[in-house]
Protein backbone atom coordinates (compact mmCIF):
# COMPACT_ATOMS: atom_id res chain seq x y z
CA UNK A 1 0.00 0.00 0.00
CA UNK A 2 0.72 4.15 -0.15
CA UNK A 3 1.19 5.55 3.06
CA UNK A 4 0.33 9.29 2.94
CA UNK A 5 1.84 11.62 5.08
CA UNK A 6 0.66 15.17 5.92
CA UNK A 7 3.67 17.43 7.48
CA UNK A 8 3.43 21.24 8.07
CA UNK A 9 5.41 23.91 8.81
CA UNK A 10 5.83 25.39 12.09
CA UNK A 11 7.54 27.81 13.92
CA UNK A 12 10.25 25.63 15.70
CA UNK A 13 9.57 24.09 19.11
CA UNK A 14 12.88 25.79 20.59
CA UNK A 15 11.73 29.06 20.20
CA UNK A 16 9.64 31.61 22.71
CA UNK A 17 7.06 32.91 20.46
CA UNK A 18 6.27 35.74 20.64
CA UNK A 19 3.01 37.43 20.29
CA UNK A 20 2.84 40.63 16.97
CA UNK A 21 2.17 44.32 19.21
CA UNK A 22 -0.76 44.60 17.16
CA UNK A 23 -2.27 41.67 18.98
CA UNK A 24 -2.93 40.16 15.30
CA UNK A 25 -1.03 37.02 16.19
CA UNK A 26 2.22 35.46 16.63
CA UNK A 27 5.37 36.91 15.38
CA UNK A 28 6.98 34.68 12.09
CA UNK A 29 8.74 36.92 10.31
CA UNK A 30 12.53 36.38 10.46
CA UNK A 31 11.99 33.10 12.78
CA UNK A 32 13.33 29.53 12.26
CA UNK A 33 10.64 27.41 11.30
CA UNK A 34 11.09 23.70 11.39
CA UNK A 35 8.65 20.26 10.46
CA UNK A 36 6.29 20.00 13.56
CA UNK A 37 7.88 17.57 15.87
CA UNK A 38 5.06 14.91 15.83
CA UNK A 39 4.85 14.51 12.02
CA UNK A 40 8.79 13.54 11.79
CA UNK A 41 7.25 11.05 13.95
CA UNK A 42 4.62 9.97 11.80
CA UNK A 43 6.64 10.07 8.62
CA UNK A 44 8.68 8.16 10.69
CA UNK A 45 6.15 5.26 11.59
CA UNK A 46 5.21 5.17 7.82
CA UNK A 47 9.05 5.22 6.81
CA UNK A 48 9.09 1.99 9.29
CA UNK A 49 6.11 0.48 7.34
CA UNK A 50 7.81 0.60 4.46
CA UNK A 51 11.07 -0.59 5.36
CA UNK A 52 9.20 -3.50 7.01
CA UNK A 53 7.66 -4.42 3.66
CA UNK A 54 3.79 -3.22 4.72
CA UNK A 55 4.17 -0.30 2.37
CA UNK A 56 5.99 0.34 -0.86
CA UNK A 57 5.33 4.19 -0.83
CA UNK A 58 5.69 6.82 1.03
CA UNK A 59 4.16 10.59 0.21
CA UNK A 60 4.50 13.89 2.08
CA UNK A 61 2.01 16.07 1.51
CA UNK A 62 2.41 19.78 3.22
CA UNK A 63 -0.71 22.43 2.43
CA UNK A 64 0.89 26.35 2.96
CA UNK A 65 2.78 29.04 1.57
CA UNK A 66 5.90 28.03 -1.15
CA UNK A 67 7.98 27.99 1.90
CA UNK A 68 6.66 24.81 2.66
CA UNK A 69 8.42 23.28 0.06
CA UNK A 70 11.31 23.07 2.45
CA UNK A 71 9.80 21.16 4.79
CA UNK A 72 8.77 18.44 1.81
CA UNK A 73 12.47 18.45 1.22
CA UNK A 74 13.04 17.67 4.59
CA UNK A 75 10.73 14.91 4.22
CA UNK A 76 12.28 13.61 1.39
CA UNK A 77 15.44 13.69 2.85
CA UNK A 78 14.42 11.17 5.77
CA UNK A 79 13.03 9.16 3.33
CA UNK A 80 10.00 9.48 1.76
CA UNK A 81 9.74 8.87 -2.26
CA UNK A 82 8.25 12.03 -3.44
CA UNK A 83 6.07 15.21 -1.91
CA UNK A 84 3.51 17.28 -2.98
CA UNK A 85 2.85 20.71 -1.91
CA UNK A 86 -1.21 22.21 -1.87
CA UNK A 87 -0.05 25.43 -2.58
CA UNK A 88 -1.58 28.72 -0.77
CA UNK A 89 -1.62 31.78 0.89
CA UNK A 90 -4.46 31.28 2.83
CA UNK A 91 -4.84 30.66 6.77
CA UNK A 92 -6.07 27.63 6.96
CA UNK A 93 -8.00 26.34 9.97
CA UNK A 94 -7.95 22.21 10.31
CA UNK A 95 -11.58 21.93 8.99
CA UNK A 96 -9.70 23.51 5.72
CA UNK A 97 -6.72 21.51 5.63
CA UNK A 98 -8.69 18.41 5.89
CA UNK A 99 -11.21 18.64 3.19
CA UNK A 100 -7.63 19.37 0.74
CA UNK A 101 -5.93 16.53 2.43
CA UNK A 102 -9.36 14.40 1.42
CA UNK A 103 -9.38 16.02 -2.08
CA UNK A 104 -5.56 14.31 -2.23
CA UNK A 105 -6.91 10.94 -0.91
CA UNK A 106 -9.16 10.79 -3.30
CA UNK A 107 -6.66 11.52 -5.74
CA UNK A 108 -3.46 9.37 -3.89
CA UNK A 109 -5.76 6.19 -2.76
CA UNK A 110 -3.03 5.54 -0.45
CA UNK A 111 -3.88 2.76 2.34
CA UNK A 112 -3.07 4.57 5.64
CA UNK A 113 -2.64 8.20 6.37
CA UNK A 114 -0.19 8.66 8.98
CA UNK A 115 -0.06 12.23 10.99
CA UNK A 116 0.81 14.15 13.88
CA UNK A 117 -1.76 14.52 16.57
CA UNK A 118 -1.05 17.93 17.21
CA UNK A 119 0.61 21.16 14.84
CA UNK A 120 2.34 23.04 18.27
CA UNK A 121 1.29 26.19 16.55
CA UNK A 122 -2.35 26.01 16.64
CA UNK A 123 -2.39 22.89 18.75
CA UNK A 124 -5.85 22.11 17.70
CA UNK A 125 -5.35 17.95 17.52
CA UNK A 126 -8.29 17.81 15.24
CA UNK A 127 -6.89 17.44 11.78
CA UNK A 128 -6.85 13.88 11.88
CA UNK A 129 -10.42 13.46 13.18
CA UNK A 130 -12.07 15.55 10.70
CA UNK A 131 -10.09 14.28 7.92
CA UNK A 132 -10.98 10.96 9.01
CA UNK A 133 -14.83 11.53 9.19
CA UNK A 134 -15.10 13.08 6.33
CA UNK A 135 -12.77 10.27 4.19
CA UNK A 136 -15.22 7.59 6.60
CA UNK A 137 -12.47 5.74 7.77
CA UNK A 138 -11.27 4.48 11.30
CA UNK A 139 -9.30 6.74 13.57
CA UNK A 140 -6.67 5.43 15.49
CA UNK A 141 -5.32 8.53 17.43
CA UNK A 142 -2.47 9.80 20.05
CA UNK A 143 -0.86 6.32 18.60
CA UNK A 144 2.03 5.03 20.90
CA UNK A 145 2.18 1.74 18.56
CA UNK A 146 1.36 0.32 14.99
CA UNK A 147 0.62 -3.33 13.94
CA UNK A 148 -0.01 -3.43 10.68
CA UNK A 149 -1.35 -6.98 9.43
CA UNK A 150 -3.80 -8.90 7.09
CA UNK A 151 -5.60 -4.88 6.27
CA UNK A 152 -5.79 -4.14 9.67
CA UNK A 153 -3.89 -1.93 11.95
CA UNK A 154 -3.50 -2.26 15.26
CA UNK A 155 -3.04 0.47 17.24
CA UNK A 156 -2.08 0.92 20.94
CA UNK A 157 -3.61 4.20 22.04
CA UNK A 158 -2.53 7.18 25.09
CA UNK A 159 -5.60 7.51 27.11
CA UNK A 160 -6.13 8.85 30.31
CA UNK A 161 -5.12 6.14 32.76
CA UNK A 162 -2.94 4.04 30.60
CA UNK A 163 -3.09 2.77 27.08
CA UNK A 164 -6.02 1.37 24.70
CA UNK A 165 -5.50 -0.86 21.76
CA UNK A 166 -7.88 -1.00 18.85
CA UNK A 167 -8.51 -2.84 15.45
CA UNK A 168 -9.04 -0.57 12.72
CA UNK A 169 -9.40 -1.94 8.99
CA UNK A 170 -7.77 -0.41 6.63
CA UNK A 171 -8.02 2.12 4.63
CA UNK A 172 -7.18 4.25 7.98
CA UNK A 173 -5.65 7.45 9.40
CA UNK A 174 -3.38 7.47 12.33
CA UNK A 175 -2.19 10.16 14.33
CA UNK A 176 1.30 9.80 15.70
CA UNK A 177 2.32 10.46 20.01
CA UNK A 178 5.26 11.66 20.91
CA UNK A 179 5.75 7.91 22.01
CA UNK A 180 5.36 6.12 19.03
CA UNK A 181 8.75 6.01 18.21
CA UNK A 182 12.27 7.86 17.77
CA UNK A 183 12.50 10.01 14.39
CA UNK A 184 15.73 9.54 12.25
CA UNK A 185 18.21 11.94 11.44
CA UNK A 186 18.54 13.40 7.78
CA UNK A 187 21.74 12.64 6.76
CA UNK A 188 23.85 14.50 4.25
CA UNK A 189 23.51 12.20 1.24
CA UNK A 190 20.00 11.77 1.73
CA UNK A 191 20.04 15.77 1.96
CA UNK A 192 21.53 16.10 -1.06
CA UNK A 193 19.58 12.95 -2.73
CA UNK A 194 16.28 14.56 -1.88
CA UNK A 195 16.77 17.42 -4.09
CA UNK A 196 16.44 14.83 -6.96
CA UNK A 197 13.09 13.41 -5.57
CA UNK A 198 9.87 14.50 -7.36
CA UNK A 199 8.21 17.29 -5.87
CA UNK A 200 4.83 18.24 -7.43
CA UNK A 201 2.56 21.45 -6.61
CA UNK A 202 -0.97 21.86 -7.01
CA UNK A 203 -2.44 25.20 -6.10
CA UNK A 204 -5.12 25.37 -3.44
CA UNK A 205 -7.79 27.06 -6.11
CA UNK A 206 -7.83 24.40 -8.32
CA UNK A 207 -9.04 21.62 -6.35
CA UNK A 208 -12.83 22.61 -5.79
CA UNK A 209 -12.38 22.91 -1.78
CA UNK A 210 -14.32 25.47 0.18
CA UNK A 211 -11.62 26.68 2.84
CA UNK A 212 -12.99 30.12 3.89
CA UNK A 213 -12.49 30.40 7.59
CA UNK A 214 -15.16 29.71 10.00
CA UNK A 215 -13.22 31.21 12.77
CA UNK A 216 -12.82 35.04 13.54
CA UNK A 217 -9.73 36.01 15.34
CA UNK A 218 -10.67 39.04 17.51
CA UNK A 219 -7.66 39.49 18.85
CA UNK A 220 -4.46 37.74 20.32
CA UNK A 221 -2.79 38.27 23.68
CA UNK A 222 -0.12 37.19 25.63
CA UNK A 223 -1.38 34.99 28.84
CA UNK A 224 -0.94 37.26 32.03
CA UNK A 225 2.39 37.16 33.18
CA UNK A 226 3.05 35.24 36.82
CA UNK A 227 4.37 37.66 39.58
CA UNK A 228 8.10 36.85 40.30
CA UNK A 229 9.01 34.51 43.25
CA UNK A 230 11.40 34.25 45.75
CA UNK A 231 14.10 32.22 46.14
CA UNK A 232 14.28 30.67 49.49
CA UNK A 233 17.43 29.03 51.32
CA UNK A 234 16.11 26.28 53.18
CA UNK A 235 13.98 23.44 53.24
CA UNK A 236 12.29 24.98 56.54
CA UNK A 237 11.85 28.62 55.19
CA UNK A 238 10.11 26.89 52.03
CA UNK A 239 7.85 25.06 54.53
CA UNK A 240 6.93 28.18 56.65
CA UNK A 241 5.75 30.02 53.56
CA UNK A 242 3.61 27.53 52.10
CA UNK A 243 1.76 27.31 54.97
CA UNK A 244 2.08 31.16 56.23
CA UNK A 245 2.20 33.26 52.89
CA UNK A 246 1.19 30.92 50.32
CA UNK A 247 -1.28 29.23 52.73
CA UNK A 248 -1.42 25.95 50.88
CA UNK A 249 -0.75 24.28 53.21
CA UNK A 250 -2.71 23.50 56.98
CA UNK B 1 -30.11 27.60 23.13
CA UNK B 2 -29.49 24.26 24.45
CA UNK B 3 -26.24 22.69 24.86
CA UNK B 4 -25.24 18.44 24.82
CA UNK B 5 -22.62 17.56 27.08
CA UNK B 6 -20.30 13.92 26.40
CA UNK B 7 -19.90 12.41 29.95
CA UNK B 8 -17.48 10.46 31.56
CA UNK B 9 -18.03 8.08 34.38
CA UNK B 10 -15.07 6.37 36.18
CA UNK B 11 -15.95 4.21 39.10
CA UNK B 12 -19.38 4.42 39.13
CA UNK B 13 -19.20 8.68 39.52
CA UNK B 14 -19.07 10.97 36.53
CA UNK B 15 -15.92 12.54 36.27
CA UNK B 16 -15.19 15.86 37.61
CA UNK B 17 -13.69 16.70 34.01
CA UNK B 18 -17.13 16.14 32.57
CA UNK B 19 -18.57 18.41 35.29
CA UNK B 20 -16.46 21.18 34.60
CA UNK B 21 -17.82 20.81 30.83
CA UNK B 22 -21.14 20.77 32.49
CA UNK B 23 -20.65 23.51 33.80
CA UNK B 24 -18.72 25.59 30.52
CA UNK B 25 -22.26 24.62 28.79
CA UNK B 26 -24.52 26.15 31.06
CA UNK B 27 -23.20 29.56 29.81
CA UNK B 28 -25.08 28.82 26.51
CA UNK B 29 -28.58 28.12 28.45
CA UNK B 30 -30.22 23.98 28.83
CA UNK B 31 -27.80 21.39 29.42
CA UNK B 32 -28.25 17.72 28.15
CA UNK B 33 -25.76 15.07 28.73
CA UNK B 34 -25.31 12.35 26.90
CA UNK B 35 -23.95 9.18 28.66
CA UNK B 36 -23.00 5.88 27.11
CA UNK B 37 -22.59 2.33 29.11
CA UNK B 38 -23.61 2.54 32.94
CA UNK B 39 -23.77 5.74 35.53
CA UNK B 40 -27.01 6.94 34.56
CA UNK B 41 -28.11 7.19 38.74
CA UNK B 42 -25.04 9.33 38.37
CA UNK B 43 -25.94 11.72 35.67
CA UNK B 44 -29.08 12.47 36.77
CA UNK B 45 -28.11 12.92 40.16
CA UNK B 46 -26.32 16.27 38.26
CA UNK B 47 -27.11 19.60 39.12
CA UNK B 48 -28.28 21.91 36.28
CA UNK B 49 -29.00 19.21 33.75
CA UNK B 50 -32.13 19.06 32.12
CA UNK B 51 -32.11 15.38 30.22
CA UNK B 52 -29.97 12.42 30.47
CA UNK B 53 -29.87 11.17 26.98
CA UNK B 54 -28.91 7.61 27.85
CA UNK B 55 -27.31 5.22 25.57
CA UNK B 56 -26.77 1.25 27.76
CA UNK B 57 -24.62 -0.12 25.14
CA UNK B 58 -21.12 0.49 23.62
CA UNK B 59 -18.95 1.39 27.48
CA UNK B 60 -15.75 1.75 25.07
CA UNK B 61 -16.32 5.37 23.26
CA UNK B 62 -14.47 4.63 20.34
CA UNK B 63 -14.64 7.29 18.14
CA UNK B 64 -16.27 6.58 15.13
CA UNK B 65 -19.84 5.16 16.99
CA UNK B 66 -19.71 7.50 19.23
CA UNK B 67 -19.23 10.50 16.85
CA UNK B 68 -21.77 9.26 14.32
CA UNK B 69 -24.15 8.73 17.23
CA UNK B 70 -23.79 12.97 17.71
CA UNK B 71 -24.16 13.73 14.42
CA UNK B 72 -27.29 12.34 14.34
CA UNK B 73 -28.98 13.57 17.37
CA UNK B 74 -26.84 17.18 16.82
CA UNK B 75 -29.61 19.73 15.07
CA UNK B 76 -31.12 19.69 18.40
CA UNK B 77 -28.64 21.49 19.75
CA UNK B 78 -26.34 24.82 18.90
CA UNK B 79 -23.49 23.84 21.24
CA UNK B 80 -22.00 20.51 21.59
CA UNK B 81 -19.26 19.88 24.41
CA UNK B 82 -16.96 17.54 26.47
CA UNK B 83 -13.71 17.98 28.53
CA UNK B 84 -10.54 18.05 26.81
CA UNK B 85 -9.92 14.06 27.76
CA UNK B 86 -8.42 11.53 25.63
CA UNK B 87 -12.07 10.83 25.05
CA UNK B 88 -13.27 14.21 23.83
CA UNK B 89 -10.14 15.07 22.23
CA UNK B 90 -10.90 11.79 20.46
CA UNK B 91 -14.17 12.13 19.36
CA UNK B 92 -14.96 15.67 19.29
CA UNK B 93 -13.17 16.88 16.07
CA UNK B 94 -14.88 13.95 14.35
CA UNK B 95 -18.50 14.78 14.97
CA UNK B 96 -17.07 18.29 13.95
CA UNK B 97 -15.95 16.40 10.69
CA UNK B 98 -19.10 14.73 10.37
CA UNK B 99 -21.04 18.10 10.81
CA UNK B 100 -18.56 19.93 8.49
CA UNK B 101 -17.93 22.73 11.29
CA UNK B 102 -14.90 23.86 12.95
CA UNK B 103 -14.22 22.80 16.39
CA UNK B 104 -12.73 24.66 19.25
CA UNK B 105 -10.80 22.66 20.94
CA UNK B 106 -9.39 23.37 24.53
CA UNK B 107 -11.07 26.61 25.55
CA UNK B 108 -10.21 28.29 28.25
CA UNK B 109 -12.57 31.04 28.62
CA UNK B 110 -16.42 31.84 26.91
CA UNK B 111 -17.67 35.12 26.13
CA UNK B 112 -20.23 35.10 24.50
CA UNK B 113 -22.55 31.88 22.71
CA UNK B 114 -19.94 32.35 19.75
CA UNK B 115 -16.86 33.87 21.20
CA UNK B 116 -14.25 31.67 22.75
CA UNK B 117 -10.75 31.84 24.31
CA UNK B 118 -8.60 29.10 23.42
CA UNK B 119 -4.31 28.95 24.48
CA UNK B 120 -1.89 28.63 21.08
CA UNK B 121 1.94 28.00 20.83
CA UNK B 122 2.07 25.94 24.09
CA UNK B 123 0.42 28.49 25.55
CA UNK B 124 2.39 31.39 24.82
CA UNK B 125 -0.36 32.67 23.13
CA UNK B 126 -4.09 33.52 24.35
CA UNK B 127 -6.36 33.96 20.90
CA UNK B 128 -10.03 35.11 20.76
CA UNK B 129 -11.99 33.56 18.37
CA UNK B 130 -15.42 33.81 16.81
CA UNK B 131 -17.57 31.32 15.29
CA UNK B 132 -19.74 31.59 12.21
CA UNK B 133 -20.46 27.78 12.44
CA UNK B 134 -24.59 26.91 12.64
CA UNK B 135 -23.54 24.18 15.47
CA UNK B 136 -19.93 25.47 18.17
CA UNK B 137 -18.33 21.98 18.62
CA UNK B 138 -15.78 22.96 22.18
CA UNK B 139 -13.89 20.81 24.31
CA UNK B 140 -13.37 22.70 27.56
CA UNK B 141 -10.25 22.85 29.55
CA UNK B 142 -11.56 21.50 32.68
CA UNK B 143 -9.30 23.61 35.41
CA UNK B 144 -10.76 26.45 34.12
CA UNK B 145 -14.45 25.73 35.17
CA UNK B 146 -15.58 25.30 38.62
CA UNK B 147 -17.31 21.62 38.00
CA UNK B 148 -21.20 21.08 39.11
CA UNK B 149 -22.25 19.39 41.85
CA UNK B 150 -22.45 15.67 41.38
CA UNK B 151 -25.47 15.79 43.00
CA UNK B 152 -28.86 17.44 43.42
CA UNK B 153 -30.56 17.25 40.26
CA UNK B 154 -32.83 14.51 39.05
CA UNK B 155 -32.51 15.16 35.22
CA UNK B 156 -34.99 13.29 33.31
CA UNK B 157 -33.63 10.08 31.28
CA UNK B 158 -34.28 9.25 28.07
CA UNK B 159 -33.01 5.82 26.95
CA UNK B 160 -31.58 6.01 22.86
CA UNK B 161 -30.23 2.52 21.20
CA UNK B 162 -26.96 2.74 19.15
CA UNK B 163 -27.30 2.07 15.52
CA UNK B 164 -25.54 -0.93 14.28
CA UNK B 165 -21.98 -0.46 14.08
CA UNK B 166 -20.10 -0.36 11.31
CA UNK B 167 -17.20 -2.53 12.90
CA UNK B 168 -14.26 -0.44 11.02
CA UNK B 169 -12.88 -0.42 14.48
CA UNK B 170 -13.18 -2.76 17.34
CA UNK B 171 -11.92 -2.55 20.40
CA UNK B 172 -9.06 -4.93 21.73
CA UNK B 173 -8.18 -3.90 25.25
CA UNK B 174 -7.41 -1.35 27.72
CA UNK B 175 -4.48 -1.86 30.18
CA UNK B 176 -5.08 1.08 32.97
CA UNK B 177 -2.30 1.87 35.75
CA UNK B 178 -3.75 1.46 38.69
CA UNK B 179 -2.93 3.82 41.23
CA UNK B 180 -4.42 4.91 44.75
CA UNK B 181 -2.99 8.61 44.34
CA UNK B 182 -5.34 11.15 43.05
CA UNK B 183 -5.57 11.70 39.49
CA UNK B 184 -3.80 14.37 38.20
CA UNK B 185 -6.63 16.51 36.47
CA UNK B 186 -8.46 16.76 39.99
CA UNK B 187 -5.21 16.96 42.70
CA UNK B 188 -4.85 19.89 44.80
CA UNK B 189 -1.01 19.22 45.28
CA UNK B 190 1.14 17.60 42.55
CA UNK B 191 4.67 16.55 42.89
CA UNK B 192 6.46 16.39 39.68
CA UNK B 193 9.50 14.83 38.58
CA UNK B 194 11.97 15.21 35.87
CA UNK B 195 14.99 13.89 34.61
CA UNK B 196 17.18 15.54 37.34
CA UNK B 197 15.10 12.46 39.19
CA UNK B 198 17.48 10.05 37.35
CA UNK B 199 15.59 6.46 37.69
CA UNK B 200 12.15 5.19 38.73
CA UNK B 201 13.51 4.08 42.17
CA UNK B 202 13.82 7.76 42.89
CA UNK B 203 9.73 8.77 42.24
CA UNK B 204 9.07 6.13 44.56
CA UNK B 205 11.82 6.96 47.16
CA UNK B 206 12.03 10.71 46.88
CA UNK B 207 8.48 11.94 45.74
CA UNK B 208 6.07 9.16 46.99
CA UNK B 209 7.03 10.22 50.64
CA UNK B 210 6.30 13.75 50.07
CA UNK B 211 3.24 12.84 47.94
CA UNK B 212 1.66 11.00 50.65
CA UNK B 213 1.90 13.58 53.24
CA UNK B 214 0.15 16.18 50.65
CA UNK B 215 -2.55 13.42 49.44
CA UNK B 216 -0.61 14.56 46.01
CA UNK B 217 -1.04 13.40 42.79
CA UNK B 218 2.35 12.61 41.00
CA UNK B 219 3.43 13.98 37.48
CA UNK B 220 6.36 13.85 35.25
CA UNK B 221 8.29 15.69 32.45
CA UNK B 222 8.65 14.24 28.72
CA UNK B 223 11.83 13.29 29.99
CA UNK B 224 11.25 11.51 32.79
CA UNK B 225 8.76 9.36 31.32
CA UNK B 226 10.86 8.92 28.25
CA UNK B 227 14.01 7.52 30.33
CA UNK B 228 11.02 5.20 31.95
CA UNK B 229 11.19 7.00 35.17
CA UNK B 230 7.23 7.06 34.93
CA UNK B 231 4.41 6.23 32.91
CA UNK B 232 2.79 8.12 29.87
CA UNK B 233 -0.37 8.99 31.51
CA UNK B 234 1.75 10.86 34.11
CA UNK B 235 3.19 13.52 31.73
CA UNK B 236 2.36 17.12 32.31
CA UNK B 237 2.49 19.82 29.39
CA UNK B 238 1.82 20.88 25.94
CA UNK B 239 1.42 17.38 25.17
CA UNK B 240 0.39 15.50 28.30
CA UNK B 241 -2.08 16.54 30.92
CA UNK B 242 -2.82 20.31 31.95
CA UNK B 243 -3.36 20.86 35.91
CA UNK B 244 -3.64 23.98 37.64
CA UNK B 245 -3.47 22.56 41.46
CA UNK B 246 -3.31 24.93 44.59
CA UNK B 247 0.24 23.62 44.47
CA UNK B 248 2.78 22.37 42.22
CA UNK B 249 6.08 21.33 42.94
CA UNK B 250 8.27 20.77 40.17
CA UNK B 251 11.32 18.82 41.14
CA UNK B 252 14.83 17.95 39.19
CA UNK B 253 12.60 19.32 35.85
CA UNK B 254 14.00 22.25 34.02
CA UNK B 255 10.96 23.86 32.96
CA UNK B 256 10.76 23.73 28.80
CA UNK B 257 8.29 25.44 27.17
CA UNK B 258 6.36 22.40 26.77
CA UNK B 259 6.23 21.37 30.37
CA UNK B 260 5.10 25.38 31.50
CA UNK B 261 2.20 24.66 29.03
CA UNK B 262 1.16 22.22 31.00
CA UNK B 263 1.37 24.44 34.98
CA UNK B 264 1.99 27.45 34.41
CA UNK B 265 -1.58 28.33 35.72
CA UNK B 266 -0.98 26.53 38.94
CA UNK B 267 -1.67 28.38 41.97
CA UNK B 268 1.15 28.08 43.82
CA UNK B 269 4.64 26.77 42.36
CA UNK B 270 7.41 25.35 44.12
CA UNK B 271 10.48 24.56 42.16
CA UNK B 272 13.78 22.44 43.71
CA UNK B 273 16.51 21.83 40.79
CA UNK B 274 20.27 22.39 41.31
CA UNK B 275 20.69 25.11 38.59
CA UNK B 276 19.85 28.12 39.58
CA UNK B 277 19.74 29.15 36.03
CA UNK B 278 17.00 26.53 35.06
CA UNK B 279 13.88 28.39 33.60
CA UNK B 280 11.41 26.95 35.63
CA UNK B 281 12.64 29.23 38.60
CA UNK B 282 11.73 32.20 36.44
CA UNK B 283 7.62 30.61 36.71
CA UNK B 284 8.52 30.01 40.33
CA UNK B 285 6.71 31.40 43.34
CA UNK B 286 9.08 29.98 45.65
CA UNK B 287 12.33 28.26 44.61
CA UNK B 288 14.86 26.19 46.37
CA UNK B 289 18.44 25.99 44.60
CA UNK B 290 19.74 22.15 46.19
CA UNK B 291 20.37 18.42 45.22
CA UNK B 292 16.90 16.86 45.19
CA UNK B 293 18.94 13.94 46.59
CA UNK B 294 18.98 15.99 49.74
CA UNK B 295 16.05 18.28 49.33
CA UNK B 296 13.25 15.59 49.12
CA UNK B 297 14.19 13.39 52.31
CA UNK B 298 14.44 16.69 54.25
CA UNK B 299 11.11 17.81 52.45
CA UNK B 300 9.23 14.77 54.20
CA UNK B 301 10.32 14.68 57.40
CA UNK B 302 9.48 18.64 57.46
CA UNK B 303 5.47 17.66 56.41
C1 LIG C 1 6.65 18.32 20.40
C2 LIG C 1 7.17 18.28 21.79
C3 LIG C 1 6.27 18.11 22.82
C4 LIG C 1 6.73 18.08 24.14
N1 LIG C 1 5.82 17.92 25.14
C5 LIG C 1 6.24 17.92 26.41
C6 LIG C 1 5.32 17.80 27.51
O1 LIG C 1 4.10 17.68 27.32
N2 LIG C 1 5.80 17.82 28.77
C7 LIG C 1 7.15 17.94 29.04
O2 LIG C 1 7.53 17.94 30.23
N3 LIG C 1 8.02 18.05 28.04
C8 LIG C 1 7.61 18.03 26.74
N4 LIG C 1 8.54 18.12 25.74
C9 LIG C 1 9.96 18.03 26.08
C10 LIG C 1 10.57 19.31 26.59
O3 LIG C 1 10.97 20.10 25.50
C11 LIG C 1 11.79 19.02 27.48
O4 LIG C 1 12.69 18.23 26.75
C12 LIG C 1 11.46 18.28 28.76
O5 LIG C 1 10.39 18.91 29.43
C13 LIG C 1 12.67 18.25 29.65
O6 LIG C 1 12.42 17.46 30.79
P1 LIG C 1 13.21 17.70 32.14
O7 LIG C 1 12.99 19.10 32.57
O8 LIG C 1 12.81 16.63 33.08
O9 LIG C 1 14.72 17.39 31.72
P2 LIG C 1 15.95 18.37 31.64
O10 LIG C 1 15.66 19.52 30.76
O11 LIG C 1 17.09 17.48 31.32
O12 LIG C 1 16.09 18.94 33.10
C14 LIG C 1 16.56 18.23 34.18
C15 LIG C 1 16.72 19.21 35.30
O13 LIG C 1 17.07 18.49 36.48
C16 LIG C 1 18.00 19.28 37.22
N5 LIG C 1 18.74 18.38 38.09
C17 LIG C 1 19.60 17.39 37.73
N6 LIG C 1 20.09 16.78 38.81
C18 LIG C 1 19.54 17.35 39.88
C19 LIG C 1 19.66 17.18 41.29
N7 LIG C 1 20.44 16.22 41.80
N8 LIG C 1 18.96 17.97 42.10
C20 LIG C 1 18.15 18.94 41.60
N9 LIG C 1 18.01 19.16 40.29
C21 LIG C 1 18.69 18.38 39.43
C22 LIG C 1 18.84 19.95 36.16
O14 LIG C 1 19.43 21.13 36.68
C23 LIG C 1 17.80 20.25 35.08
O15 LIG C 1 17.26 21.54 35.23
C24 LIG C 1 8.10 18.19 24.42
C25 LIG C 1 9.00 18.36 23.38
C26 LIG C 1 8.55 18.42 22.08
C27 LIG C 1 9.53 18.60 20.98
Amino acid sequence: MKVLVPVKRVVDYNIKPRVAADGSGVETQGVKMSMNPFDEIALEEALRLREKGHAQEVVAVSIGPQAAQDTLRTAMAMGADRAILIRTDAELEPLAVAKLLQAVVEREQPGLVSMGKQAIDDDMNATGQILAAKLGWPQGTFASEVIVDNGSAIVSREIDGGVEVVSLTLPAVITADLRLNEPRYASLPNIMKARKKPLETIEADSLDVDIAPRLKVVSVSEPPAREAGVIVKSVEELVNKLKTEAKVLP
Amino acid sequence: MTALVLIEIEQGQVRQASRSAIAAASHFGDVDVLLFGEGVDAASALSGVRKVLHVPAAPHLLAEPTAAFIAQHAEAYSHILSPASATGKNVLPRVAGLLDVQPLTDVIEIKGDDTFVRPIYAGNALVTVQSADRIKVLTIRSSNFDPVDATGGSAAVEVLDLPAEDEKSRFVRVELSNSDRPELEVARVIISGGKGVKDARNFETLLAPVADKLDAAIGASRAAVDAGFAPNEMQVGQTGKIVAPELYIAVGLSGALQHLAGMKDSRTIVAINIDPDAPIFKVADYGLVGDLFEVMPELAKAL
